[in-house]
C-alpha cells in the first residue's frame, strides 16, 4: 500500500490544475483534495471517478476487481454513446466472495477472469480496476496485468484508484495517469496529419460530441482521439501523434494534457463546447494551435468564415426563444466546467443567473464564473439539500439546472428542473446544443402542468362548485 | 425440487445482484424519520443512492462514513462516530441505520463494539435517536439478505417483551423487499377490512410512494413509527412474507413470544386463499365483500389469461424469494420455467422453485439459457439481453429504472395476481398475436 500512498500524494500535488501549481500547496489542496467528511459527504469515490473517465472507451473490456457492490450497483448508469463497439456496456467484475478474500484466491481469480474475457469477448484491451477491498488485501493488479499482457499478447491495463484514496475527481486524474503510463504512446499511427487533435475529457454523453464533430470535419480538422467519448483503444494508444489538444472537462484530464505537452510537445488549451461564444472560441483556439504547429494558415480564415456562418444561423434560431426566456431566473447546481460555460451561455440568451455552484471547479473555472457574473454572492460551494431548497425559494428561481442527484429538491418544491449532468437525455454541446438547451428550458418552464400541480387541493379551497 | 448450481466462472458478466448493504439501507428507508448510513468509502453510498433514486424517482436520504485511506489502515471507528454525531446534529433523525460494507468487514472490524462505545460515550448527544447496526458485507448475500438483516436488527434493538397485554386486533406484518409500495398499501387495506390493526415493518410507503412533504425532509417521512416497533410485543400474530423474513420473525418471537406464520408468496390464488383464511381466523370475522369480489375477478382473469400462458417457456432471474414468487405463479398458470437464475445460493426458497435447476449467476448466464424462451423475467438490466435475443422482457424486482411506476404495481393478493396475469398475457399477446388477421 505504501507505493500506492506515494502515488496518490503525487496525484494531489502534481495533478492539480495547470496554473494552480504556482499558487502554493494550500491552493492546490483546495483544488483537488477537498476532505470527505463523514455524515455529510456526497459524491462518488476515486474508483467511481476512474471508471467514469475511462469506461466510454468502447472496444475495451472494463473489469472491476472487487466484491459485487462496486460494479453491481453502478453499471449501466451512464449514457455515453458509441458509433460502433458496444463492449464497454457489458459489465465485468470478479465479484469476490468471502471465500476468495479469506483464502487469498483473489489474484488468481482475477487472472482467470482476464482469460475468460479474452476468450469470450475478444476485446481490444482489458482495463482492470482495483477497489477498496482488493487494494486493502494487497492484490497487486500491476503484476497480474503485466503477466496477462505477456501471456495473452493483449494490452491489460491496471487502473489503481481504490475508492478510499479520495474523491471522484481524484479518480479522474488517476485514470489519466493510467493512460499515460500504459496506453498513450504505445502504438504508432499509420498516417499522422498536420490537423490531428485530441479532445480530452469529452464523454460524448447522449452523443453530444457528434454535434461538434461535423464542425471540425468541415474545417478538415481530424479528431485522432476523443478521450474517452466514443474512443477506440488504438486511437487512445496513438494519441501522442496529435498536433494539439483541447481539454473539455478541465478538472478531469488537465494534468494528462499537461504531461502530454511535456512529453510529446502537444500544446493544449482548456475550452468548452457549451454556449455560442464558447464553441466559437474553442474552434478558433484549435485552429490557432494547429497553425502554430505547422498547419496551413488558411485554416484560421476558414474557421472565421465557419464561425460567422454558424453563429448567424444559431442566433436566428434562438430568436424564437428569447421572448419566452428573457429575464427568467436560473439556479445552477452543477460543477466543473459547466459552472461557468453554461452560465455564460444562458446569459447570452437573456436569462438571469440567481446562483451557481462551483464544486469540482478548478480555480480557473471559479475565476471565470466570477468574471462572468460580476457578483460574489451568486457563487456557492457545495450545499446541503435543505439550503438549496431554501435558496430556490428565496431567490425566486424559475428553474433549477442540475444533476439527477438534486432533481427532487426542485421537483418537490414544485419548480421546473432540467438535467444537465450525465443522465440527461438531450445533447447540449455546440451551436446545435444551445438551441436544444433553450428549447428544453422553455419546455420545462412553460409546461402547462405547473399551474395545475400547484393548485391547492379541493378540500383546502372555499366551497364553490 | 430444484437443484441449486453454483457459479464456476471467475468473471461475473452483467451482474444480476445488487449489494447486501443496499438491501439493508432499503429496509431502513421503511422506518419513519430514519437515515441509513453506509460504513465504507463514499462510492459505496453514492452507487447505492444513484440506483435507489433511479428506481424510485424519489429523493433518498442515504449517508456515508466516507472511509479514507487513514481509516482503512487504522480502522473506521472515529469516522463512524463523527458521521453519527454530524447526522444527529444536522438532521435529527429518529433512527440511524448503519450498514457495514466490504471495506470494514474485510478488515474484520468490531463495528458492533464501536457502535456500543459510541452510544455509551455520546449518550446525551444521542437522546431521541436510535442507532441500529446491520452487518452487511458486499462479498456476501444480496438485497434480500441485507433487507432481512436490517429488519432483524431493528426488531432486536427496539422491540420490547410485553407479555402482559396483547391487543387482539393488532397483528405484525413483516413484508419482504420484493413487495412494492402498492402491495404494502393493499396488504394494509385488506387487513383493516377484516377489522385488524396491522403494524407493517418495514413500510416503504410514505417516503417512497411519491408523496410531497411541505418542507425539505433530510430523513425518511412515513414508514413504521419507532413506537409501533417498540410495541410489536403487543401484537397477537406475526405474518412474515418470504423465506428471508423468517429470521426477523423468529427474532420477534424469541423476544416477545409473538407467534409467526410464514408465507413464501402472496401471489397466486392458493397462496392468497391461505392468507385470507388466516386473516379471517385471527380477526374472527367474515371475509369482507370487496375481498370476495377481488377473488372472483382473479378467477375470471385466470380463465381468460390461461390460454396465453399455457406452455410458455419462461426464463427468470431474481433474488431467491422473488424467483420463487413468480416461478410458482407462472407454473400455476400452465407455463414452464425454462431457466432460473438467482443471486445467492443459501436460501431455502430456492429448493421450492419449480425448475430443474436454479443457477447462481449473472445476466449473461440468463442470456445463454434464454435463447428459446417466450419471455424473460428480470429487472431493467436485462433489457439488452432481451433485445439481443429478441425475447420480450417482463420487468420485475430491483432496479427498474427504465419504466415508470414500478412501485405502484400490485403483485400480491387477489388483485395483484390478477394484474400480473394481465401484464404477462399482454406481453405474450403483443409478441405472439393470437389472431390470424392483422390487428
Amino acid at each position: 500500500m505504501s507505493s500506492l500512498n506515494a502515488k496518490n500524494k503525487d496525484a494531489f500535488h502534481e495533478l492539480a490544475s495547470e496554473k494552480s501549481g504556482s499558487k502554493g500547496p494550500k491552493a492546490r489542496l483546495r483544488n483537488c483534495a477537498r476532505p470527505m467528511a463523514p455524515g455529510t459527504a456526497v459524491g462518488g469515490c476515486a474508483f467511481d471517478g476512474a471508471k467514469v473517465a475511462l469506461q466510454p472507451i468502447t472496444d475495451v473490456a472494463h473489469l472491476i476487481h472487487a466484491p459485487l457492490a462496486c460494479e453491481g450497483n453502478s453499471w449501466d448508469n451512464r449514457g455515453a454513446a458509441s458509433s460502433g463497439p458496444t463492449l464497454w456496456r457489458t459489465s465485468f467484475t470478479t465479484d469476490l466472495t468471502e471465500i476468495d478474500i479469506v483464502m487469498g484466491h483473489s489474484e488468481r481469480k482475477l487472472f482467470k477472469a482476464i482469460r475468460e474475457i479474452k476468450d469470450g469477448y475478444a476485446p481490444a484491451a482489458i482495463f482492470v480496476y482495483s477497489t477498496c477491498v482488493t487494494a486493502m488485501i494487497g492484490d497487486d493488479i500491476d503484476v497480474v496485468c503485466k503477466r496477462a499482457t505477456d501471456e495473452f499478447a493483449l494490452p491489460v491495463v491496471p487502473v489503481n484508484a481504490p475508492g478510499f484514496v479520495g474523491s471522484k475527481n481524484l479518480g479522474n486524474k488517476l485514470a489519466g495517469e493510467a493512460l499515460l503510463k500504459h496506453v498513450i504512446g504505445t502504438v504508432e499511427p499509420d498516417e499522422p496529419g498536420l490537423c490531428d487533435i485530441n479532445i480530452l475529457g469529452e464523454f460524448n454523453l447522449s452523443g453530444e460530441f457528434w454535434q461538434v464533430k461535423p464542425l471540425l470535419d468541415k474545417l478538415g480538422v481530424r479528431v485522432r482521439a476523443c478521450i474517452p467519448g466514443d474512443a477506440r483503444y488504438l486511437q487512445v494508444a496513438s494519441a501522442h501523434r496529435s498536433r494539439a489538444a483541447m481539454t473539455v472537462c478541465s478538472t478531469a484530464f488537465v494534468a494528462l494534457a499537461r504531461k502530454m505537452q511535456e512529453r510529446w510537445d502537444i500544446p493544449f488549451f482548456e475550452g468548452s463546447f457549451y454556449g455560442i461564444s464558447g464553441t466559437s472560441e474553442a474552434l478558433r483556439r484549435i485552429a490557432d494551435l494547429l497553425v502554430k504547429k505547422g498547419a496551413d494558415p488558411s485554416l484560421l480564415h476558414r474557421t472565421e468564415i465557419l464561425v460567422a456562418e454558424e453563429e448567424e444561423k444559431v442566433w436566428k434560431r434562438l430568436e424564437a426563444y428569447r421572448p419566452r426566456l428573457e429575464g427568467k431566473r436560473v439556479l445552477l447546481n452543477t460543477g466543473g466546467v459547466k459552472s461557468w460555460s453554461v452560465v455564460h451561455a444562458l446569459m447570452e440568451i437573456g436569462m438571469e443567473i440567481v446562483g451557481t455552484s462551483v464544486k469540482k471547479s478548478t480555480l480557473e473555472d471559479r475565476e471565470r464564473v466570477k468574471q462572468t457574473l460580476k457578483e460574489e454572492n451568486l457563487v456557492f460551494e457545495s450545499m446541503s439539500p435543505r439550503e438549496l431548497f431554501s435558496l430556490l425559494l428565496e431567490r425566486k428561481a424559475d428553474i433549477m439546472l442540475s444533476g439527477g442527484r438534486t432533481q427532487y429538491i426542485a421537483l418537490k418544491a414544485k419548480l421546473p428542473w432540467l438535467d444537465i449532468n450525465q443522465e440527461r437525455h438531450h445533447a447540449y454541446a455546440g451551436y446545435e446544443g444551445m438551441v436544444q438547451l433553450a428549447r428544453q428550458i422553455d419546455l420545462a418552464i412553460h409546461n402547462p402542468m405547473w399551474p395545475q400541480v400547484r393548485e391547492p387541493a379541493p378540500w383546502e379551497q372555499a366551497l364553490v362548485v | 425440487m430444484a437443484r441449486v448450481v453454483s457459479q464456476t466462472k471467475s468473471a461475473a458478466v452483467n451482474p444480476l445482484k445488487s449489494s447486501q448493504p443496499l438491501g439493508a439501507a432499503f429496509a431502513f428507508l421503511g422506518v419513519d424519520g430514519a437515515i441509513p448510513l453506509l460504513h465504507g468509502s463514499q462510492g459505496c453510498t453514492s452507487f447505492a443512492l444513484a440506483l435507489l433514486v433511479r428506481h424510485f424517482n424519489e429523493a433518498i436520504p442515504l449517508q456515508t462514513t466516507a472511509m479514507n485511506e487513514a481509516a482503512i489502515i487504522v480502522g473506521g471507528a472515529d469516522r463512524l462516530e463523527e458521521a453519527i454525531l454530524s447526522l444527529k446534529a444536522r438532521t435529527r433523525p429518529r433512527l440511524i441505520g448503519i450498514c457495514t460494507t466490504a471495506s470494514v468487514e474485510a478488515r474484520d472490524e468490531d463495528v458492533a463494539g464501536d457502535v456500543e462505545n459510541i452510544k455509551r460515550k455520546r449518550a446525551i448527544e444521542l437522546v431521541g435517536t436510535e442507532v441500529v447496526l446491520a452487518n452487511t458485507p458486499d462479498f456476501d448475500g444480496a438485497i434480500e439478505e441485507g433487507w432481512s438483516k436490517a429488519v432483524t436488527a431493528v426488531i432486536e434493538a427496539l422491540a420490547r417483551p410485553d407479555k402482559q397485554y396483547r391487543n387482539p386486533r393488532k397483528i405484525a406484518i413483516l413484508p419482504g423487499w420484493n413487495l412494492t409500495v402498492a402491495d404494502i398499501e393493499h396488504l394494509r387495506e385488506t387487513a383493516v377490512s377484516f377489522g385488524l390493526d396491522p403494524v407493517i415493518l418495514p413500510d416503504v410507503s410514505g417516503a417512497l410512494d411519491g408523496s410531497i412533504p411541505e418542507d425539505w425532509m433530510p430523513t425518511t417521512y412515513g414508514g413504521t413509527k419507532l413506537e409501533e416497533i417498540r410495541d410489536l410485543g403487543a401484537t397477537m400474530q406475526c405474518i412474515a412474507i418470504g423465506e428471508h423474513m423468517r429470521r426477523p420473525a423468529e427474532a420477534l418471537q424469541r423476544l416477545t413470544g409473538v407467534p409467526y406464520v410464514l408465507f413464501r408468496s402472496l401471489t397466486g390464488l392458493e397462496n392468497v386463499d391461505r392468507f385470507i383464511r388466516l386473516l379471517a381466523a385471527v380477526s374472527c370475522k367474515q371475509t369482507p365483500l370487496n375481498v370476495r369480489r377481488n377473488r372472483m375477478q382473479l378467477q375470471d382473469a385466470m380463465l381468460d389469461g390461461h390460454f396465453h400462458m399455457a406452455g410458455k417457456k419462461i426464463a427468470i432471474a431474481s433474488e431467491p424469494d422473488q424467483l420463487f414468487q413468480f416461478s410458482d405463479f407462472f407454473t400455476a398458470m400452465g407455463a414452464e420455467i425454462a431457466a432460473a437464475v438467482t443471486t445467492t445460493g443459501t436460501s431455502k426458497a430456492l429448493e421450492m422453485v419449480p425448475a430443474k435447476t436454479v443457477k447462481v449467476g449473472d445476466l449473461s448466464d440468463l442470456e445463454s439459457l434464454a435463447a428459446t424462451a417466450d419471455l424473460i423475467v428480470t429487472h431493467s438490466h436485462g433489457r439488452e439481453a432481451a433485445r439481443r435475443l429478441g425475447v420480450p422482457l417482463m420487468r420485475v424486482g430491483f432496479p427498474m429504472f427504465d419504466r415508470f411506476g414500478s412501485q405502484h404495481k400490485l403483485t400480491i393478493l387477489y388483485r395483484g395476481t390478477r394484474d400480473v396475469i394481465f401484464d404477462f398475457a399482454n406481453i405474450i399477446q403483443a409478441n405472439h398475436p393470437p389472431n390470424p388477421w392483422p390487428t
